[in-house]
């Protein structure tokens, strides 16, 4: 038998020929809508502090999407990160009624978080529990726990200080929160598509067995991806806490899903494998774009949710519908 | 005497695979007809044209006389064919009852479930079978025997005229197997055509009437049994058939590389031990389910072995992950190469670098022209057919994904390659490739095992080969005594031919 060597190309599409055709792409296209829509729809839309102050509507929920998406990815999920803030607000407020100040208050928040993250990894990762049911046991839990210490009341009276991580501004309109959207944004960017560890995470979600016969140390990524979530839900709960000044156990009531649907907009296959992080970050900014222009429209929260609804299942549906041409 | 049911010129072709031709069956009221073939002669798919599950793509199938044909596995049973499998298809958290008549149970005038009925008609079937279960027990509930004859009741509750069993005593015990022996004869009395498969000489000579040969999908003999010995059946299952060319090499074999010692497992395996070489292709034959996979999954870190020990090099080795089995030089090419082995889903270059990550990136960041090098580099060698390197592996053909998957493991420089039935499934021309390439990994000072159920691939590459059966080394054949009679021989059980 003859051998003749094959050269084969790394690509046959660049990688921005392959983007100009991605689900990002359909996404640009839709910010870009939503975008010029609401500078039509309101006056008030195209101003510096307007839109800086819409962006406080999605920032700490996309921080935990960064996470999530990679958690989805690989083919677990976490519905505890709304309650895991609730607990870790709820920490802080006991921390700061011990008397403790700023730094201790942002530790104890993301310790918190990262112990949560302990719980829901120990208990997926390493006793092999499914994900969905673990996560929905913990999120009665943790959120069970932030009742019974506060009960109706709610702490109130964190130090100004501590005020900087939901209200301050690190040069001219840009808020602490969204400067550290930007950086984490990168950071997860990195951390998905550019390490062996992001390779290792695409890897399980197409293939967890294969993964596994091939050398990857599955139980130790998903648990990482636990701790992940889990820290990312304890620096949102720093984040809110700071800028709504108090703790109550009801804090971000439903946001595990409003993060879910985030992840999904942003392309991410809910039945893992693939999806990226600008899908996410372009996901936010609709997201935040579309809540912030029918708030200065007075449109009732209520049609919000069903127009968020309705644009979830659109967006996901059309490439499916123009694939059956 | 007539046949029941006949079959004639039937064959079927799978890509790439032509898994039966132009073969013949012939079943007989009220007798047992064995059919005897290798693993891959093609006797499973000739149960699933009878049953419906395949359309051949060519041939007849007569019943009484005349010509009839299975669309449907519905259309089979209705014709009275059915099957009672290797893996029984019941489900455990129904009842007795409700698994003899899934599908066809019997209506009140309502056309609601007639319970009752269901309940009289499956103790009417049990009795008639000889088992006194009580049919309301969930079927988790039950052992693995009684689950058998609910899978028979249940097979008889459609009137069947013609009975398959395959393999239905591999998950047998000795006594239960003698029960079904007299179950087998009972059907008989009451006219049942029954086709018989299985491995066992003993049980085939015990209950079968007739035989039925089939080799590498093809029709060889049949006739009485009372006709053949064993050695004659033998001889006509292994005889040498397509002629395979197999890669000529210089047998260069080097010091130890892979000591095993009694090596254990609570249910797969028991007392393994054997020594692999440099340069050398240890073949490993048995039949489906002797425990090789196993065995070789266990020295991959996937399974835990309760007992024994590894040594590489003269070095104890504890191999407790894949990870830790890569990092000592031993890797594994899964006979399971969809959910086992390729990443579908991932692109080549994604696959072929998978295990060799830490050694493509720097300080945990990847490096995509370091990837696509080595990528390059090692599907090259393998002459991978794909439109480039960046193609999801899900869109090659079997054999293409089976060279990614050699790629990938040779890209970590290995000691030790393990291939678990290397060319199942894919192209005689990549089938071809892959010999070939054993043959060069071995020249280059690789040492190679090969799990194969083909017995013309595990004799034409082998320096040497360890026969398992039933969780043991049985055998270990070399030189002269490496022939296809030794080898079923051993892996069937049955004494060394004089």
């Amino acid at each position: 038998m003859t051998r003749s060597p094959r050269i084969l190309p790394d690509r046959l599409q660049s990688p921005a020929a392959r983007a100009l055709r991605s689900w990002e792409a359909i996404l640009v296209a839709v910010a870009i809508a939503v975008f010029v829509t609401n500078s039509f729809a309101s006056p008030y839309f195209l101003n510096a502090w307007n839109l800086s102050d819409a962006t406080f509507n999605f920032t700490e929920k996309a921080l935990i999407a960064f996470a999530m998406a990679m958690l989805i990815i690989a083919g677990d999920i976490d519905l505890s990160v709304a309650s895991i803030i609730a607990l870790a607000s709820t920490a802080m407020g006991v921390a700061m009624a011990a008397g403790a100040d700023t730094p201790v208050l942002v530790l104890v928040g993301i310790g918190t978080g990262l112990l949560c993250g302990v719980i829901n990894g120990a208990l997926v990762a390493g006793m092999g529990l499914p994900s969905i049911v673990v996560t929905i046991g913990t999120m009665s839990l943790f959120r069970g726990i932030a009742y019974i210490v506060l009960g109706d009341k709610a702490f109130t009276g964190y130090p100004a200080s501590f005020k900087f991580f939901g209200q301050g501004y690190v040069w001219w309109v840009i808020s602490f929160e969204l400067a550290l959207f930007a950086v984490m944004a990168v950071v997860y960017y990195l951390l998905l598509h550019r390490t062996s560890f992001g390779r290792a995470v695409f890897a399980i979600g197409n293939n967890a067995t294969a993964a596994q016969f091939s050398g990857i140390r599955v139980a130790r990524v998903r648990f990482i991806l636990f701790l992940l979530t889990g820290v990312m839900s304890g620096i949102a709960a720093v984040c809110l806490t700071s800028r709504l000044g108090s703790t109550r156990p009801s804090i971000a009531t439903g946001w595990e899903l409003e993060v879910v649907t985030m992840v999904v907009l942003g392309g991410v296959s809910i039945l893992g494998g693939s999806g990226s992080i600008p899908g996410v970050v372009l996901a936010a900014l609709i997201m935040g774009m579309v809540t912030f222009g029918f708030g200065l429209l007075n449109v009732p929260g209520i049609v919000m949710s069903i127009f968020l609804g309705v644009l979830l299942i659109g967006v996901i549906a059309l490439p499916r519908l123009l694939r059956r041409r | 005497m007539n046949p029941v049911l006949s079959l004639r010129g039937i064959s079927k072709s799978f890509p790439g695979v032509k898994a039966l031709s132009e073969v013949q069956l012939d079943l007989y009221a009220g007798q047992v007809t064995a059919l005897i073939g290798e693993n891959g002669a093609g006797k499973s798919t000739i149960v699933k044209v009878l049953t419906g599950v395949y359309q051949p793509d060519a041939g007849h199938i007569t019943m009484g006389g005349a010509e009839v044909q299975f669309p449907t596995a519905q259309a089979a049973s209705a014709a009275g064919v059915t099957a009672i499998h290797q893996e029984t298809v019941l489900f455990d958290e129904m009842t007795v009852a409700e698994n003899i008549w899934l599908g066809h149970a019997p209506r009140t005038r309502f056309g609601l479930i007639d319970r009752r009925a269901m309940r009289e008609g499956a103790v009417r079937l049990l009795e008639g079978i000889g088992a006194s279960l009580n049919p309301d027990l969930r079927l988790r509930d039950l052992g693995i025997a009684s689950k058998h004859l609910v899978a028979i009741a249940r097979a008889l509750s459609i009137d069947a005229r013609v009975v398959i069993m395959d393999e239905p005593t591999a998950a047998l015990s000795h006594k239960e197997i003698h029960e079904l022996y007299e179950l087998v004869e009972k059907l008989k009395a009451q006219g049942k055509a029954i086709l018989f498969i299985s491995h066992k000489f003993d049980e085939i000579f015990r209950i079968a009437d007739r035989y039925t040969v089939f080799r590498d999908g093809q029709f060889v003999g049949e006739g009485a049994m009372e006709d053949v010995t064993e050695g004659d059946l033998v001889q006509m299952m292994v005889g040498r058939s397509v002629d395979q060319i197999f890669p000529q090499r210089a047998r260069n074999i080097g010091p130890p590389v892979l000591t095993v010692s009694g090596y254990s497992h609570p249910t797969e395996f028991a007392d393994i031990g054997f020594t692999l070489h440099r340069g050398e292709i240890l073949g490993f034959y048995g039949l489906v389910g002797a425990g090789r996979s196993e065995v070789m999954q266990a020295l991959f870190g996937i399974t835990k072995p309760s007992k024994g020990a590894t040594r590489i090099d003269d070095q104890v080795r504890v191999i407790r992950s894949t990870s830790e089995a890569i990092a000592a030089g031993i890797v594994y090419v899964p006979e399971d190469r969809g959910k086992q082995g390729a990443v579908k889903g991932l692109p080549i270059f994604q696959n072929v670098t998978l295990p060799s990550l830490p050694r493509t990136s720097r300080a945990g960041f990847l490096r995509l022209a370091e990837e696509f090098r080595l990528a390059r580099e090692y599907t090259q060698r393998l002459d991978l057919r794909a439109a480039s390197l960046d193609q999801d592996v899900g869109l090659l053909s079997g054999g293409n994904q089976q060279k990614v998957v050699i790629a990938k493991w040779l890209a970590t420089k290995p000691r030790v390659i393990i291939l678990d039935e290397p060319t199942k499934g894919i192209d005689i021309g990549s089938k071809a490739a892959v010999h070939e390439f054993m043959a060069e990994l071995a020249a280059e000072g690789l040492a190679v095992m090969m799990v194969s159920s083909e017995i013309p691939e595990v004799l034409g590459m082998s320096d040497r080969v360890i026969v398992m059966r039933e969780g043991r080394i049985v055998d270990e054949v070399t030189g002269e005594r490496m022939t296809p009679e030794v080898l079923v021989r051993a892996a069937a059980g049955l004494a060394v031919a004089a």
